[in-house]
């Protein structure tokens, strides 16, 4: 009777500790974009370190910030660095400060459809914030044409595809054309969403494939990883060092090692018109954003062994699924911030 | 003593019968109230930033943080109207045949498929849209409305096939169902006295028909097309996959527009400021506004004409 009663607790308390080790969930919210390679990662890391479960929702960008601001996910994840209002908001409500980590790079890329054209166009930056201000209006307007020395160009009008909802892609285009030209940064800006001079929504980078595919003479701007998995094909751009190069997971890296020396300590910057003679101008990080202070002490070890391997086995997952890997430098630079979370 | 037939009416049953249905029915009401209110509190920062403004602005701009309604209205309500307009006329039309000229096997039959249309998810409608109508109107039903009828500004170009007629369309199938299966309801419970008394007078079937048997019908007609408006109002997904998503105004039917329940699915996720995601908050308080006025108007309009109706019968 007794043996009985003391193997049925031996049991029990084996269970329960067994299943508090599965019951270790950390949960996170954000960007989409890397969605993939986050829920790649996630399931890896999970087969390797039974105890510990990450659950992420790719709610977008905007809601990660806001959802770990608020305290209801564990970590967040966005496609643009959290600007500094949103890192006051964070300290006044939390008490402590967050931390961003890249993780992996992505690119926005120009899709077009025009009738008649075959070949990879090139795009200057004139020429990009030009169509996009609703001021290049014809597809033979000499500064495309200049660019494309050899192409017959039509001279149909030129229709403008973007994003409708808010994205880390529209994010990291505006912020492009609002470095390369001082007309759009003062009327339209960078943002996830923006008060765009012309042009057609479409929601999600369907929406916008969709729309120019289906649209003659129609331009877009898509996610690499998107256009890349379904064969979607796009233009050069002209980088600042005035090579026209098309996007891939060389050049969009190149981007990243370009800015990899002028890193600042928090990560938070952007790599769009990076120099760097191959560099893809149109690049950018995408963050992990992980509070500085993490009371739990498990979920903290969690995640900070979780960072670890990421910059390290993690990386090597990178390009089966279309993304840049991190440049060494940065690399070297997170590993020692890892330890600024406590 | 009243506490005592209280308790015996419990006994019966039906007092409490009458208390949990007038609980359900109360949810109804204490749901719509509270929506009302979390709309109203989460959007007090735009309400006092811009005021009335917020109703004539037509700005939209998440960068300077400037909002304004206007052209989220006016494509809601001009993308629902157009709707409307196709699918009354064939779904009335459609009704009086299933319910009054069709033989009652193939009547059912139909309407078998009918109601497989109403249960559509409005992403397939939208899909439908997008690879069927929104090519169509680019370049066949805009040539041929531009050449002949160019000269107004309703048919001015360019056209992207993307666009207010486009969303109509997409709307009108979606609703077309809705009209259908409950006008045709209502035209079968018209009593058959009511016809066989037009029949001896010695009408002809279709004049019974339009003539008696669906101005009888007419309150029921216009709830059917309550449903569909409300439907239509408040469409999403379809929309945002045919109406272009610019919001800006045009009087052309052909250009781009945006709608406010599109603009909203679209950007919520993504709103990072307070005002801006407040601005939507409204934006969604401004919808229920304008489905309560326009409800209230075809009330309005249903009150008015049957009146007229029995002081000409009296």
């Amino acid at each position: 009777m007794k043996r009985t009663a003391l193997i049925a607790m031996a049991v029990l308390v084996f269970a329960g500790v067994v299943w508090a080790q599965s019951g270790l969930l950390i949960n996170g919210a954000g960007a989409s974009f890397p969605f993939p390679i986050y829920s790649k990662w996630f399931d890896v890391y999970h087969q390797k370190n039974g105890g510990i479960q990450f659950n992420y929702q790719s709610v977008g960008s905007g809601a990660g910030i806001k959802q770990v601001t608020e305290g209801t996910v564990d970590f967040g994840a966005s496609d643009g660095p959290m600007n500094d209002e949103q890192l006051k908001a964070y300290q006044d409500k939390r008490g402590s400060a967050i931390l961003h980590f890249p993780t992996v790079l992505g690119a926005a890329v120009p899709t077009y459809n025009v009738p008649g054209v075959t070949a990879t166009l090139n795009f200057t930056p004139e020429a990009l914030a030009g169509i996009f201000l609703g001021k290049i209006t014809k597809w033979n307007d000499p500064a495309i044409a200049g660019a494309n020395k050899g192409v017959n160009l039509p001279a149909n009008d030129i229709v403008v595809v973007h994003r409708s909802d808010g994205s880390g892609t529209t994010y990291i285009w505006t912020d492009y054309l609002s470095k390369v030209n001082d007309e759009w940064k003062s009327k339209v800006n960078k943002a996830t969403s923006v008060n765009w001079p012309v042009g057609l929504g479409g929601k999600g980078s369907e929406g916008v494939t969709g729309l120019v595919k289906q649209t003659p003479n129609a331009i877009g701007y898509v996610e690499l990883i998107y256009a890349a998995q379904n064969n979607i094909p796009y233009g050069a751009v002209k980088n600042s060092s005035g090579k026209f190069v098309k996007a891939d997971m060389a050049s969009v890296s190149a981007a990243a090692a370009g800015a990899a020396k002028e890193m600042p300590d928090d990560f938070r910057v952007s790599i769009t018109n990076s120099s760097g003679k191959d560099a893809y101008p149109i690049s950018s990080f995408t963050w992990l954003l992980v509070p500085a202070k993490i009371q739990d002490g498990p979920k903290r070890d969690a995640i900070k062994g979780f960072l670890t391997w990421m910059l390290a086995d993690g990386q090597t997952y990178a390009e089966q699924l279309s993304y840049a890997k991190l440049p060494k430098e940065v690399v070297e630079k997170e590993k020692k911030a890892i330890a600024k979370v406590q | 003593m009243g506490s005592r037939s209280f308790l015996s009416k419990l006994r019966d049953g039906d007092e409490i019968a009458r208390l949990v249905t007038f609980l359900f029915a109360a949810t109804v009401v204490l749901i719509t109230l509270l929506l009302v209110f979390e709309l109203w509190t989460n959007s007090v920062l735009p309400r006092h930033k811009f005021g009335w403004h917020f109703f004539v602005a037509q700005a939209w701009d998440p960068v300077m943080d400037e909002y304004g309604a206007l052209p989220f209205m006016y494509g809601t309500v001009v993308s629902s109207a157009l709707a409307l307009l196709i699918a009354v006329p064939l779904g009335l039309g459609a009704a009086i045949f299933l319910a009054e000229l069709a033989p009652a096997r193939v009547s059912d039959s139909l309407q078998f498929f009918i109601d497989l249309l109403a249960a559509v998810p409005s992403v397939i409608y939208g899909l439908l849209g997008f690879f069927i109508i929104v090519p169509f109107v680019r370049s066949v039903l805009f040539p041929a409305l531009n050449s002949s009828l160019g000269f107004l500004p309703l048919f001015k170009g360019p056209s992207y096939g993307v666009s207010y007629i486009a969303a109509g369309m997409v709307l009108a199938i979606m609703v077309i169902p809705y009209i259908i299966s409950v006008s045709r309801e209502v035209l079968l419970s018209v009593p058959r006295d009511q016809r066989e008394a037009a029949l001896a007078l010695g009408s002809t079937r279709w004049e019974s028909t339009w003539k008696v048997v669906v101005p009888f019908a007419k309150t029921g007609i216009m709830g059917s097309v309550f449903l569909a408006l409300a439907r239509a109002l408040g469409e999403t997904m379809a929309v945002t996959m045919v109406i272009g998503n610019t919001p800006k105004l045009a009087a052309s039917l052909f250009a781009p527009g945006y709608s406010i329940a599109a603009v909203i699915a679209n950007e919520f996720t993504e709103a990072t400021g307070d005002l801006y995601l407040q601005a939507l908050i409204e934006l969604g308080l401004v919808l229920f506004l304008l489905t309560f006025i326009l409800n209230g108007l075809a009330r309005l309009l249903i009150i008015v004409t049957t009146q007229k109706g029995s002081k000409v019968a009296n």
